[in-house]
């Protein structure tokens, strides 16, 4: 076999797992009922082209050869495994309908997949880690980081999810009208986890925080193109893409500086990104449901009006989280609202907001503390330095410690540097 | 459930303990520490000196032997150790990721029940 061969078989299998792996799983594991047992027959179907491919060419259509592939490892290790004549029969009937198709018409069973990996019965810290794992093939060790966990921890989390897939026969089913907006809310939620923990700022690895966004990203897009009557999968995509389209100025510069949302220059926002949330908020706007993803979108299109109008509508946000805590009453939503009474009131609404939060809630939460400490500074300077001290204790990311260092030595009256 | 968070430092890391940058270095570990203890996870823990002043007690049978430090030209230096009160592993990890040492090394140790 020649090296080119080698070199462009090796670039077609990488450039299908790409692009087809997700669906490719999503299918395999809809028929088997078995999640971890169609990652294998995949995992050994891309294995076997690139011993294939460079001697009998890459074929026509690859993603439907690795189908086929994978049917056949998944037959034979049924077979090993001593399966019941059910499944092989399903999986017959499976690889003749590839083998009938040569495009890539075969049902897609990605969104039946998803709503296995955030099923109720799925412990809820794992589902985000495992839509991560089976659609977009991230590395355990990646996504151990991103959770703050060992990779052994993380593992042996998502191993025994999917042994619970499979023993408890957890279907692979699109739930009737009744139950999918339950069920959706769990997908979405994963969905929108798996961005954040893209997000983090004390990220070691800004490629991998990038990938896992990018991914959250496309989920949300898909789950809008499977759903599209579903005003709550465009609100989550909306809010995706306010919230992407101000993560460079975020981190601007070599060090990756921490540059709070208020000292960002929304010229530096990217307008398409803004452009494609206004659109796809106001198409989810018609359906006159509101819901929480929709209400955050808002919010974060109330904060990009800044880029118009060079102001931000700090009482329509103070609204808006006011019926987002109606919704879905959080923590993160309650103490973010009172950092919005603080800039559409005063300090003294803010104080009086944040007192209403339960103590042993906060206490270990760092944004209370900044919220708190900025609240204070223009009222009792001894005691903001204190809550920007223990905010800065709490927090993990150094460009954000040195960030709020700097506004400590501020309301401590000290020159800033 | 207690765990003991083993911190170690970067020898450059722990050079900075005096000189210029000691006031920036102290605020770190003052602030980290505010908020162990405003958490109330607190449960004890000390800052240690440098390695140079440790001194070593070898108990090997019939004659114990008394070095002087420092004992390890290692990559990382034991500078302190934090005990919390954690629900789990994965606070643990929460409490060891704030800790202000860049490029340092947090050990979290499960404590033995006595």
């Amino acid at each position: 076999m020649s090296a080119e061969a080698a070199d462009a078989s090796r670039d077609a299998v990488s450039k299908v797992a790409t692009e087809s792996y997700g669906r490719l799983v999503a299918t395999l594991a809809a028929r088997l009922g078995d999640l971890a047992a169609a990652e294998d027959a995949l995992g050994d179907a891309l294995a076997d082209a690139l011993l294939s491919w460079p001697r009998r060419g890459i074929p026509e259509n690859p993603a439907a050869w690795l189908l086929v592939a994978a049917r056949r490892n998944a037959t034979d290790a049924a077979r090993r495994a001593g399966r019941g004549r059910a499944a092989l029969a399903e999986l017959e009937r499976m690889s003749h309908a590839v083998a009938e198709s040569a495009d890539l018409s075969w049902p897609d069973e990605r969104l039946k997949l998803l709503m296995v990996c955030a099923h109720p019965a799925i412990d809820s810290g794992v589902r985000t880690p495992l839509m991560l794992q089976v659609i977009f093939r991230l590395e355990v060790a990646a996504i151990a980081r991103a959770y703050l966990v060992s990779p052994a921890a993380m593992e042996q989390r998502l191993v025994r999810a999917k042994a619970k897939i499979r023993l408890a026969a957890i279907p692979f089913d699109i739930p009737g009208p009744d139950e999918l907006p339950a069920r959706l809310i769990d997908v979405q939620r994963a969905v929108y986890a798996a961005f954040t923990a893209g997000r983090d700022e004390a990220a070691v690895d800004v490629a991998e925080a990038d990938l896992l966004r990018r991914a959250a990203l496309q989920l949300a897009g898909w789950l809008v193109e499977l759903l599209p009557d579903e005003p709550e999968c465009r609100g989550l995509l909306a809010l995706l893409c306010f919230s992407e389209s101000r993560v460079s100025p975020a981190r601007q510069g070599g060090e990756r500086p921490f540059v709070p949302l208020d000292e960002q220059d929304p010229n530096e926002w990217d307008a398409t990104l803004i452009e494609r949330g206004e659109r796809e908020l106001a198409l989810a706007s018609a359906f006159r449901q509101a819901g929480p993803f929709q209400i955050e979108a808002a919010i974060q299109s109330a904060h990009a009006e800044r880029r118009r109008s060079g102001e931000t509508p700090w009482a329509a946000i103070v609204h808006l989280y006011d019926r987002l805590l109606e919704l879905r009453p959080t923590i993160g939503a309650a103490v973010a609202r009172a950092a919005a009474v603080l800039n559409a009131v005063g300090p003294e609404a803010a104080l009086a907001a944040l007192a209403q939060l339960e103590t042993q809630a906060v206490r270990a939460y760092q944004p209370y503390w900044v919220v708190r400490a900025n609240a204070l500074a223009t009222i009792d300077r001894h005691a903001s330095e204190e809550a920007f001290h223990i905010a800065i204790g709490l927090t993990e990311s150094a460009a954000t410690r040195a960030f709020l260092e700097r506004r400590r030595r501020a309301a401590g009256g000290a020159p800033a540097e | 459930m207690k765990y003991t968070l083993l911190i170690f430092e970067k020898p450059e890391e722990m050079a900075k303990r005096e000189g210029p940058q000691a006031q920036a270095y102290w605020a770190g570990w003052q602030a980290y520490t505010a908020a162990v203890q405003s958490a109330g996870v607190m449960a004890g823990g000390a800052g240690l000196q440098v390695p140079a002043t440790a001194t070593r007690v070898r108990l090997t049978p019939g004659k114990h032997d008394v070095q002087d430090g420092p004992y390890t030209d290692s990559k990382e230096l034991l500078g302190g150790f934090y005990v919390i009160e954690a629900a789990n592993l994965d606070e643990a990890i929460k409490w060891a990721a704030r800790v202000p040492s860049p490029n340092g090394v947090v050990e979290i140790r499960p404590n033995l029940v006595m």
